[in-house]
C-alpha cells in the first residue's frame, strides 16, 4: 500500500476520464440513449399535460438507470477486455480505492448526462427542471446507482451472461434509491418540501458506498 | 445428525399443525372480513420465514468471506431457495385475501410491489449463481450478492413508512390512514398469531434449511464418487 488513497482514486477517475475524452464514445452513447427513451416514452405513454405531471420524474429516473446501466457495462467490460482491471489488482494498491475510482468515473458521466437531460425535459415537457435542487437530487441519487452498480457489474462482467445479467441482478436493488428520488423530483415539481426524502436518500447511499467498499475485494478475487 | 433431523422435521410437522388448528379451529370468524381474514395467519408468518431464511443467507455470506468454507455457502443457498418459496407463499395468500377484501387478486400497492421485488432479487441471486462455472468464484459473488440483496428485504419492512400511501394494513404499530381490511387485534387474535408467527418463523425455515444444506453434501458427495470413479 504504498500509493496514498487519493492519489489512486484520482489516477483512475483521471484515466477515464481522459480516455472518455479522447474517444468521446461512453457519454455521447448514454446521452442519445436517454434522449431517446424519453422521446419513446412520451410517445408510448401519450403524455398530455396532466399524465405529464405524473410520470415525468418517473420517465426521468428509469432512464437515468439504463443509462448507468449501459455506461457500467462498458466501462468495466472495458477494463477487462484491455487487461487493465488485471493490472490495477497487482498493483500493491487498496482494493477500495480501485473502488472508488470505477465508481466515480461512472457517477461523473451519468450526473453529466442527467445535467444535459434536464433542460432537454424542461423544453419537451414544458417543466421547469433546472433547478439547484433538482442537480442536488440528480447527484444524490445517481451516486446511490453508481456505488452498488459499479460493485454488480464487477461481478456480472466476469459471468457468462455478461452484459444480460447487469439490469437483472441491478434494477431490484436500486429500487429504494429509485423510489426515494423520484418521490423527490415530484415533490420539486410540486414545489414542496423534500428534507425527509433527501435524508433518506443520503442514508441508502451511505449503505450502498460502504457495502459496495466492503464487498469490492471479495469480486476481484482470482 | 440424520435423526435429529428426523426429529426436527416431526417437530415441525406437528406445530404447522397445531398451528392450523389455531387459525381454523381456535381463532373465531372475523365478523367483517368472514372467514378469509383466516389466510392472516399464514400470510405474515410466512413473510417472517422468508425473513429468517434470507438472514440465514446474510450470515452464510458473511461467514463464506471470511472462512471460504462451503458449508457456509450451503447455507446461503439454501436460505435463498427456502425464503423464495416462503415469500411465494406469502404473495400468494396475500393475493387470494386480497380478492374478496379489495377486490383484485393484485393492486400496485408500494408494499405489495417491494414483496414482489424481494421475489426477483433472490430469483437474480440462482440466475447468478448458474452464470458462473468456475466454482469458487461462483461462490464468492453468490455471497456478495446475498448480502446486498437483503436490502430489499429491509425494503419491504420499511416501506409502510417510507411510502405512507398504501392501502396494505399494517400489523404492528398503527396502520395506515388508508389501509382496506384492517381487522381489530383482541387477545384472541393475537393467541392464534403468536404461536404461528413463532412456528413460521424459526421450525419451518430452519427445518427445510437444513434439509436443503443436508441435499447440497450429499449431492457434493456424489460428485466426489464420480470423479473417484473416473479416475480410477
Amino acid at each position: 500500500m504504498n500509493t496514498p488513497f487519493i492519489q489512486v482514486v484520482f489516477s483512475i477517475l483521471r484515466k477515464d476520464l481522459r480516455t472518455e475524452l479522447r474517444s468521446r464514445e461512453l457519454v455521447s452513447s448514454m446521452a442519445l440513449f436517454t434522449f431517446l427513451s424519453i422521446l419513446v416514452f412520451s410517445f408510448a405513454l401519450e403524455l398530455d399535460r396532466e399524465a405529464k405531471q405524473e410520470a415525468v420524474s418517473g420517465v426521468l429516473w428509469v432512464t437515468l438507470v439504463f443509462a448507468s446501466i449501459l455506461g457500467l457495462n462498458r466501462s468495466l467490460a472495458s477494463e477487462r477486455e484491455e487487461g487493465n482491471m488485471d493490472a490495477m489488482l497487482i498493483a500493491p494498491v487498496n482494493r477500495i480505492a480501485i473502488y472508488m475510482g470505477k465508481m466515480l468515473g461512472n457517477f461523473i458521466f451519468t450526473v453529466i448526462v442527467g445535467v444535459v437531460l434536464l433542460p432537454v425535459m424542461t423544453v419537451l415537457f414544458n417543466f421547469s427542471m433546472v433547478r439547484p435542487t433538482m442537480i442536488l437530487i440528480l447527484i444524490l441519487g445517481i451516486l446511490g446507482l453508481s456505488s452498488i452498480g459499479t460493485l454488480l457489474a464487477t461481478m456480472t462482467v466476469q459471468t457468462r451472461s455478461r452484459e444480460t445479467l447487469l439490469p437483472i441482478a441491478m434494477l431490484p436493488v436500486v429500487l429504494p434509491v429509485i423510489l426515494t428520488v423520484v418521490r423527490a423530483t415530484n415533490a420539486i415539481l410540486n414545489n414542496q418540501d423534500m428534507m425527509q426524502t433527501l435524508l433518506t436518500i443520503g442514508l441508502v447511499d451511505v449503505l450502498y458506498i460502504t457495502l459496495g467498499s466492503f464487498l469490492f475485494e471479495y469480486v476481484t478475487e482470482d | 445428525m440424520t435423526k435429529s433431523l428426523h426429529i426436527l422435521t416431526g417437530i415441525t410437522i406437528i406445530s404447522v399443525l397445531f398451528g392450523l388448528y389455531l387459525a381454523f379451529g381456535y381463532a373465531r370468524t372475523d365478523l367483517e372480513q368472514g372467514d378469509i381474514q383466516r389466510i392472516f395467519y399464514i400470510h405474515m408468518p410466512s413473510f417472517f420465514g422468508a425473513f429468517t431464511a434470507f438472514t440465514g443467507t446474510v450470515i452464510g455470506g458473511v461467514m463464506y468471506l471470511r472462512t471460504r468454507h462451503v458449508k457456509w455457502d450451503s447455507l446461503a443457498v439454501a436460505g435463498v431457495e427456502v425464503g423464495l418459496m416462503l415469500a411465494l407463499l406469502n404473495l400468494a395468500t396475500g393475493a387470494i385475501w386480497a380478492r374478496p377484501i379489495w377486490n383484485t387478486w393484485w393492486t400496485w400497492d408500494p408494499r405489495l410491489t417491494s414483496a414482489a421485488v424481494m421475489a426477483l432479487t433472490y430469483l437474480a441471486y440462482l440466475m447468478l449463481r448458474n452464470g458462473i462455472e468456475n466454482a469458487d468464484k461462483r461462490r464468492l459473488f453468490a455471497s456478495v450478492y446475498g448480502i446486498v440483496a437483503i436490502t430489499t428485504v429491509i425494503l419491504t419492512l420499511m416501506i409502510i413508512r417510507i411510502v405512507p400511501d398504501t392501502i396494505h394494513p399494517a400489523v404492528i404499530g398503527p396502520s395506515p390512514q388508508n389501509a382496506e381490511g384492517v381487522f381489530e387485534a383482541t387477545p384472541r387474535v393475537a393467541a392464534a398469531l403468536l404461536p404461528n408467527l413463532l412456528i413460521w418463523s424459526t421450525l419451518v425455515p430452519i427445518t427445510l434449511m437444513w434439509w436443503r444444506i443436508r441435499l447440497e453434501n450429499k449431492s457434493e458427495h456424489v460428485q466426489k464418487l464420480r470423479m473417484e470413479l473416473i479416475n480410477s
